[in-house]
Parts: C-alpha cells; sequence; structure tokens
C-alpha cells in the first residue's frame, strides 16, 4: 500500500452554510456564506488559493456543469476549478481533491467547496434524473429510500432479527439524531423525537419510514487545506487538526451481478474502513476513534454501516445501537450534529459538512453539542446503491494525536 | 419440404392475466347509468396489470406452448413466428417481431402480424396449417394471438370482454403432432356487426337481434358445412364445437343448424375469463386440448366479417404432451380486483392526478435499444468461458472477483432460469402505476442476479427467499412519443394454482 498522506495535510479553515430549505438562496448564494466563513476562519484572502476543487451530483438541478460556477460565485482570479461528482461521496470528493494537490505539493493551500440546491423540484425527496440511455432500458424506478430499504430485509433475513426489533434499532438511530440535531443551530431539522414518531410514520419504501430518511436540504461547506508548515506560518500554531487518511472504494459490479453479496451490508465501506485504519495507523476503531459522523442517508444504512467500520461485530450493530452506544453520551457519539438525518443533506456539501463538525469538535467549539476532548473522528460517505455504490472514509484528528 | 397429410398443432399454449375484475363491481360502479348491465353482473373477468397488454400475453402463451422446449433447444424447429392481435402495441413496428426476439428465435424466423378482424386469429392459424400442408414452411410455426380490446365505462362490453392470449406451434411431418388438422373454410363478407375505426379506442355496435338472425344464423352454417365438406365428414362427427359468441344462446342455434351435437358445444369461459377478443376462439381450442382425449373431433369457429371454420382430431400424441398452465392453470392462478377505479385507472380511463415525479422525461434511444435488443428484449446475459461465471448484464468484462477476462463471455438466456429473492421493497416515493413500488435482487439459481422490478404482487406477499419466474412486461409507456419499453420482470412462482381472493 502507498504511504498515503497521514499528517501532510492540515485545515486551515472551514465553513458550512445553515442547511434547510433556502427558499431564499440560489446555490451560488449559498456557497458565498460557506466561504465567507471559510476564509474567515482561515484568516487568508482569496487571493491566496492556488486551486480549487468544487463538488456538486445533481448539478443539473442548480449551477449546471463545470468549475465555473464556483470561480463565479467567489469571483476567483483564473485560478484551477475542478468540478468533481461521485454520488453522495462527491463533497469528500472535492476535499480528496484538494488535500492531495496540498499532499504533492503542486498546491501550498487550496479549497474545496461543496453546494447542492435540491428544493427547487416542487416535491419531497431527492430529484428524480435520467440513468442514461441503458440503464433506463433494465434499472428499475427506483427510489433511493427503495434502494437502502432492501439493507433491512436481507440484514433481518441473515442475522434471523426479527424485522419488527430491527425496525426499532432503526427508530433508535433516528431518535439520537434528532437530539443532536435539536443542538445544533445550522441543523435543518431541529425538532426532538420519540421512538413511536418513527415508528408509526407514513410508510415511505418498506420498512423505512418517513424518521428513517433523511432531510434533502440546500446548502453548502467548505474547507481550505495547507501543509501543517504553512498552517503554523500563518498562525495556525495550536490545536492543528490534520488528514490522517482519506480513501475511497468504489463498486466494480461484483455487487450488482455476482452471487457473492449477500445484500446486508457494504462491501466498499468495509474496503475503505480497512485502508483507511491502515493509513491513519488505527487498529482498533472501537477504542481509538472519539467520534463518527456516517452517512447516515437511512437509519438502515447508518446501522449496517457501525459493523462495516469495524465498530459492532457483524449481526450486533442493532444491539449497541438500542444500548446507548452511539448516543452523545454513549461509548463511541455518532452523527453528534445530527447527522444526514437532521443537519440535512445537500449532497454535494454533505461529506465536507461532516468535515465542518470534526473540525468544530476538535477546536472545542460545538456549543452544546461539544464532546470531551476529541482526538481522531472519522466521517463516512455512501453513494449510489447498496448493490453499486461508492463509499468514502475519512479520518481526522489533531496533529499531535 | 414436401407437402404432408399429417399436419396440425404439435403444441398449445396460454395466458390468462392473475386480475380478475368482478363483475359485480362494474355494475356497482354503473348501474345507475346503463340499468341493463346489471343483468351480466356474474363472474369475473381477466383483466390485464398495467404493464400487460397483448405483446406481453402473446409471449406467456408462447412460453407455455413451448414448454419446456425453450430448455433444451427444442425450439430451434421455429422457422416462423406469427401473431394475431387487433389490439397490437405497434401501429408500425412489427408486433411478432418484438415476439420473437424476447423469444430468442434470431433473425433467421419469418414474423407476421395478423389483424383488423376478430377471424384473425382463426384465419392466421388456418394460414399456417395450409402452409404446413402445401409444405411451404421450413419448420414449425409458432402461431401466437392475444387480445386485450379497450371498453368504454358503463358498455355491456366492458363487462363481457376478457384478456387473454393462445399460442400453438403449428408443423407436420416431423411427427409429434397433437391434433391433426382435417380441413377448414374461410367465408369472407363485411357483415359489419361492429367495428372499430382506425384511429378509434373502442368498438361501435349494431343491434344484438340483426347480428343474431342475419349473421350467425345464416352465416356461420355455410361455412361449417364447407368445413366438413373437405374433411369429408358428417356433422355428427364433431365431439367439440368451439364458437364464441356474446349474444345468449347463439353457439348452441349456430352447432343445431349445422346438425352438431348439442353436447358438442363447448363453454365460452364467460363466466370466469371474458371473451378475449380475436384470440378466443383459440383460447377456447387451448383449453379443450387439454382436457380432449386421443381420437376426438374438435371444430374450431371464428367469427368477424364472415367466418372462419376449422376441423381438428387429436392424436396419441396428445397424451405424451408434457404438462404446462394451459387455460386451466392459468385461471387458477387468481386474483380478484374489486377496485374499478384501479381497473380504469389502468386502462387510461381515469384523468389522474399523477404527481410531478410521474412526468419524467425518458425517451428511449433506438439505437441503443437495436444495440442491446437481446439484452432488454430477450433477457439475455453472458456466461464466461474461462471462468464458468453466469452474469447479467453481459458486458466486456467478467464479474467474477476471480477472474475479470475481458471479452469471454457468450450469450446467455435467462428468462427460463428459476430465480429467488434476496432483498426486496414496497415504494411508495418512486412513481408506479400501481403503488407501491415492488423491486429487489433477485438471484438466479444457476448463477447471476439482477436488481429487478417485481409483478403481480400484492403488499405483504413478497419475502426473502420467495421463488420468482421472469416475465415480459411493460417497464414503462413514453407517452409523449408512444413507445412502450419492455422488459422482464420478476413475479412469484406459482407453480400450484391459488384461489385465495381479496382486492389487493
Amino acid at each position: 500500500m502507498a504511504r498515503g498522506i497521514k499528517d501532510k495535510v492540515a485545515i486551515l479553515g472551514m465553513g458550512c452554510s445553515k442547511f434547510g430549505e433556502r427558499w431564499d438562496m440560489n446555490a451560488e448564494d449559498l456557497i458565498v456564506e460557506a466561504v465567507e466563513e471559510c476564509l474567515e476562519d482561515a484568516g487568508i484572502e482569496r487571493s491566496r488559493i492556488d486551486a480549487a476543487w468544487f463538488s456538486t451530483a445533481i448539478e443539473e438541478q442548480h449551477v449546471g456543469k463545470s468549475g465555473v460556477p464556483l470561480a463565479v460565485s467567489l469571483r476567483l482570479p483564473y485560478i484551477p476549478v475542478t468540478r468533481v461528482e461521485n454520488y453522495c461521496a462527491s463533497g469528500t470528493e472535492s476535499f480528496r481533491g484538494a488535500c492531495y494537490a496540498v499532499a504533492s505539493g503542486a498546491a501550498d493551500i487550496a479549497l474545496a467547496v461543496g453546494v447542492e440546491k435540491l428544493k427547487d423540484t416542487g416535491y419531497g425527496g431527492l430529484p428524480q434524473r435520467m440513468r442514461g440511455a441503458v440503464a433506463d432500458m433494465y434499472w428499475p424506478n427506483a427510489s433511493a429510500p427503495g434502494s437502502f430499504a432492501q439493507l433491512a430485509t436481507a440484514y433481518s433475513a441473515k442475522h434471523g432479527v426479527d424485522p419488527g426489533e430491527l425496525k426499532t434499532a432503526m427508530a433508535r438511530v433516528s431518535v439520537k439524531s434528532h437530539a443532536n440535531g435539536a443542538k445544533n443551530p445550522k441543523a435543518h431539522l431541529r425538532r426532538e423525537i420519540d421512538i413511536d414518531t418513527v415508528l408509526n410514520a407514513p410508510m415511505v419504501a418498506e420498512p423505512l419510514g418517513l424518521f428513517d430518511c433523511c432531510g434533502v436540504s440546500d446548502g453548502s461547506a467548505a474547507a481550505i487545506v495547507t501543509t501543517p508548515e504553512i498552517a503554523k506560518s500563518l498562525g495556525k500554531a495550536d490545536d492543528l487538526v490534520t488528514v490522517k487518511a482519506l480513501q475511497l472504494a468504489v463498486s466494480n459490479g461484483q455487487e450488482a451481478s455476482h452471487n457473492s453479496w449477500d445484500g446486508s451490508y457494504f462491501m466498499t465501506t468495509r474496503r475503505a474502513a480497512e485502508r483507511a485504519y491502515k493509513e491513519a495507523d488505527i487498529r482498533r476503531p472501537r477504542d481509538e476513534v472519539s467520534m463518527f459522523e456516517v452517512h447516515d442517508c437511512f437509519s438502515i444504512t447508518e446501522l449496517v454501516t457501525m459493523e462495516d467500520l469495524y465498530l459492532s461485530e457483524e449481526g450486533t450493530a442493532w444491539k449497541d445501537i438500542l444500548d446507548g452506544f452511539y448516543d452523545a453520551d454513549g461509548k463511541i457519539p455518532c452523527q453528534i450534529d445530527g447527522g444526514l438525518k437532521c443537519f440535512g443533506h445537500p449532497i454535494g456539501a454533505s461529506g465536507l459538512r461532516m468535515l465542518y463538525e470534526m473540525y468544530l469538535q476538535f477546536h472545542g467549539r460545538a456549543g452544546a453539542r461539544q464532546l470531551d476532548d476529541p482526538k481522531i473522528g472519522l466521517t463516512h460517505n455512501l453513494g449510489g446503491f447498496p448493490h453499486q455504490n461508492v463509499s468514502s472514509v475519512s479520518i481526522v484528528g489533531r496533529y499531535d494525536a | 419440404m414436401p407437402g404432408s397429410d399429417t399436419v396440425g398443432l404439435k403444441a398449445y399454449g396460454a395466458y390468462v392475466p392473475r386480475l380478475r375484475l368482478s363483475r359485480k363491481a362494474i355494475a356497482e360502479a354503473n348501474a345507475w347509468f346503463n340499468p341493463a348491465i346489471k343483468g351480466l353482473a356474474k363472474g369475473e373477468r381477466a383483466i390485464c396489470n398495467w404493464d400487460e397488454d397483448s405483446l406481453t400475453m402473446g409471449v406467456e402463451a408462447a412460453r407455455d406452448c413451448l414448454t419446456p422446449a425453450r430448455l433444451d433447444g427444442g425450439a430451434a424447429t421455429i422457422a416462423a413466428v406469427h401473431f394475431a392481435s387487433t389490439t397490437l402495441p405497434f401501429g408500425d413496428r412489427q408486433n411478432a417481431g418484438i415476439l420473437a426476439t424476447a423469444l430468442n428465435f434470431g433473425e433467421n424466423v419469418a414474423t407476421m402480424d395478423f389483424t383488423a378482424s376478430q377471424r384473425a386469429g382463426t384465419s392466421g392459424l388456418l394460414n399456417a396449417l395450409r402452409s404446413a400442408k402445401a409444405g411451404d414452411t421450413a419448420g414449425d410455426t409458432l402461431f401466437v394471438a392475444a387480445d386485450k380490446r379497450r371498453t368504454q365505462a358503463s358498455g355491456p362490453q366492458e363487462l363481457q370482454f376478457g384478456d387473454a392470449a393462445a399460442a400453438f406451434t403449428v408443423g407436420g411431418s416431423g411427427g409429434g403432432v397433437i391434433a391433426a388438422y382435417l380441413g377448414g373454410h374461410q367465408l369472407s363478407t363485411d357483415f359489419i356487426d361492429h367495428y372499430r375505426g382506425g384511429d378509434s379506442k373502442y368498438d361501435y355496435n349494431w343491434e344484438e337481434r340483426w347480428i343474431r338472425d342475419e349473421g350467425y344464423f345464416k352465416i356461420a352454417p355455410r361455412a361449417i358445412a364447407a368445413a366438413l365438406a373437405e374433411a369429408g365428414l358428417d356433422a355428427g362427427a364433431v365431439d367439440r364445437f368451439i364458437m364464441p359468441a356474446l349474444i345468449r344462446g347463439v353457439p348452441q342455434k349456430v352447432a343445431a343448424l349445422a346438425g352438431i351435437r348439442a353436447e358438442a358445444v363447448r363453454d365460452t369461459l364467460q363466466a370466469q375469463l371474458g371473451e378475449a377478443g380475436t384470440a378466443h376462439p383459440l383460447v377456447m381450442l387451448a383449453d379443450c386440448l387439454q382436457e380432449a382425449a386421443p381420437g376426438e373431433t374438435i371444430l374450431v369457429v371464428g367469427w368477424g366479417q364472415g367466418c372462419d371454420a376449422l376441423l381438428f382430431r387429436t392424436t396419441d400424441a396428445l397424451a405424451s404432451l408434457p404438462p404446462r398452465q394451459g387455460v386451466k392453470g392459468w385461471l387458477a392462478r387468481r386474483r380478484e380486483e374489486t377496485n374499478y377505479n384501479r381497473y380504469l385507472s389502468f386502462n387510461d380511463l381515469l384523468e389522474q392526478d399523477r404527481g410531478i415525479r410521474a412526468e419524467l422525461d425518458a425517451p428511449t434511444a433506438l439505437s441503443a435499444l437495436y444495440r442491446n435488443r437481446d439484452m432488454v428484449l430477450g433477457f439475455v446475459g453472458g456466461k464466461c468461458r474461462i471462468c464458468g461465471t453466469v452474469q447479467y448484464p453481459k458486458t466486456r468484462a467478467c464479474v467474477s472477483p476471480n477472474c475479470g477476462a475481458f471479452n469471454s463471455q457468450d450469450p446467455h438466456p435467462f428468462a427460463e432460469i428459476p430465480a429467488k429473492v434476496q432483498s426486496w421493497t414496497a415504494d411508495n416515493l418512486t412513481y408506479s402505476p400501481d403503488p407501491p413500488a415492488h423491486f429487489g435482487m433477485v438471484v438466479f439459481d444457476e448463477g447471476g442476479r439482477l436488481m429487478a422490478d417485481m409483478t403481480d404482487v400484492a403488499p405483504g406477499e413478497v419475502a426473502v427467499g420467495m421463488p420468482v419466474r421472469m416475465v415480459f412486461r411493460r417497464r414503462a409507456v413514453d407517452d409523449k412519443r408512444g413507445f412502450i419499453k419492455y422488459f422482464w420482470k420478476a413475479t412469484p412462482d406459482h407453480t400450484a394454482g391459488e384461489t385465495t381472493g381479496g382486492s389487493e
């Protein structure tokens, strides 16, 4: 395995817009909201940025293609801007591009910005899209909840978990995220809920009810990265946050077309996690990682992801969840910012939003959500469908951790 | 091939959709406007699911007919595929060609559509029999007939019509004829008991009493007499008399006029199925063959701007024909529908608010469809020559994690491979003409899998591990361009008939 980029890149600043139904904002306005905060936090002028990466997933709904919308929104001085898209891992992809540019020495300071403006469709849920000339001829017309709901049926069958018990554990995932999100002023959904609300909600795609599904939101998030040395030279000597690992695993069609996958877990996440732990030199993630922001697009996704990240033993995450292991006051807090469930899910921004929470936590700036002295955090994105997806695992932490 | 004395039917098959609309439900909704239909409000009629049409029913009937030939290569003897329907999904795109592609008959097959008359079914079959007799056909003909006639709300036809299909292989000389063709006659006269204009959705009908007295009673006996004369048979020799007619007592009176024994007259399946248009005489023939003994003489009458009469005699080979669903099997696979509004919706008789999600515009790239016609219409995947992995779709690189070879796959048909459900959901969010949309990962017993739409399922019916079979259905309809997108879906594999009722 390659040597990796552990501690070669530091986060100089971050910003995040309020997520939600931002009826008064274009995507371009949301970008500025996030980047203004990010620049102020970094303490630099736009002119110091050598290159930028820009992530959107459903660009046809808002800004359109290419890096131009970012350059125009920020009036960037004709620097390189690369637009990236990799399903729901898009935000992390822009961060990865910026970090690799810094780690390679191609850029001293790089910007990563993600944005999505989803609430201009006229209906709830994610925008519908064409899937391409050939896929349209044989793919089911599946919604995102319909695709992910199948994890639950396969998980129940594989582990012999009663569907009702699994549904209760899934509900517990959402109750926890709502409790966390209620404490986050930038979150889309800020209402605490009880378990009956989740269990009795209208069915979206069996067994996923409305409260098993994350918010569909408008929002933007941004990061400025540089080397630890440059960060220090810019006066950021104390409590530097550095990148420990950035990994991505992409399905090659095995889950979709080969009978070696049983439908109850993510092959990609397991691979990405194994590589990320190795890059970050983490051997016992359940003991060594302080907090997690995982891709809880649906409650069942979070549940199986806790196993795919090697935190819960296979077939036991539902018990850990019911035991409160991942609650804010549990052993490993997960979705401390509310997660996709409540912070919301503007696709191209989500990976950066997760890193933003990590960054605030390391700097002790997480307000009512502040954890006690976190040292290592892991973010995870999952894009596509359980049977064909991209999964990113990023690990960040204190430079001295 | 020289002309053969022994030509006839070598196999039969049928298809009846799973849904049966209760006639009581139709009458309850409409009798306020047309009280006359109360008298018809008994039994049920077969109705297509939203994703079924004449072509999809025809594919199922053909598969039933070819049982189990498609699995062992026996279908290679099929040299022609003919399709008869007055409700062809495409006005100008050969429907028999789609059928042949769906059944993977390759390019070297003669295809033809027969249409524009209720007599298209019997006339087309007669044509195939005469070709076989003349030795004009290099192999057997697969003859398929199906109809899904649209009717206006509140009319009697809404209760009387039904949707169904029948299929036969027609040939001779090679043996295996289960019903030998004895002779037949076609009588053509422009007697317009009803018509459907080229641009009309519905039939226009004239008075029943005129149709009965001036039509059936005067025309049909002449055609029957001519067919009997050609076969050199006396009317008393007819053991089974097959004649669809919606006017009460007509088959019985025509039999009497022709000198056929009253007990030979077959039930028209009106109580369980309804009348399946141009396919109906052939549906009745398939039903008759399913219970007939060797040595029985069968007379089939087709009606429509004249009259066809065809005579057959069952042979000893009928007894050794492999079992199949047939009309009786499909009729037993039944689910009662009592929601009349759902029937209206499935048949475009209701203006519904389908929501913005239904607006997604997804035109079909015809060039891409042609490139992938075997994959999409024929449901052909691949099998790796190097590692043996069976996979769908067939791609340039083998999917096996231990192989990955390039350009290593031979075509591998999937349609007849048994499969099971690995994961599933019922999706209320995505647009479906019959929500919730059921789909899931379907795993094939020989290897390979597909995230597949499911059809003919009711909420609560699907479970992990459930056996399914694949069926050719409408995936979607592009209303804007009048294009129908066909693909294969998974449906519960009911090897045994189901008789449970209840509305879905």
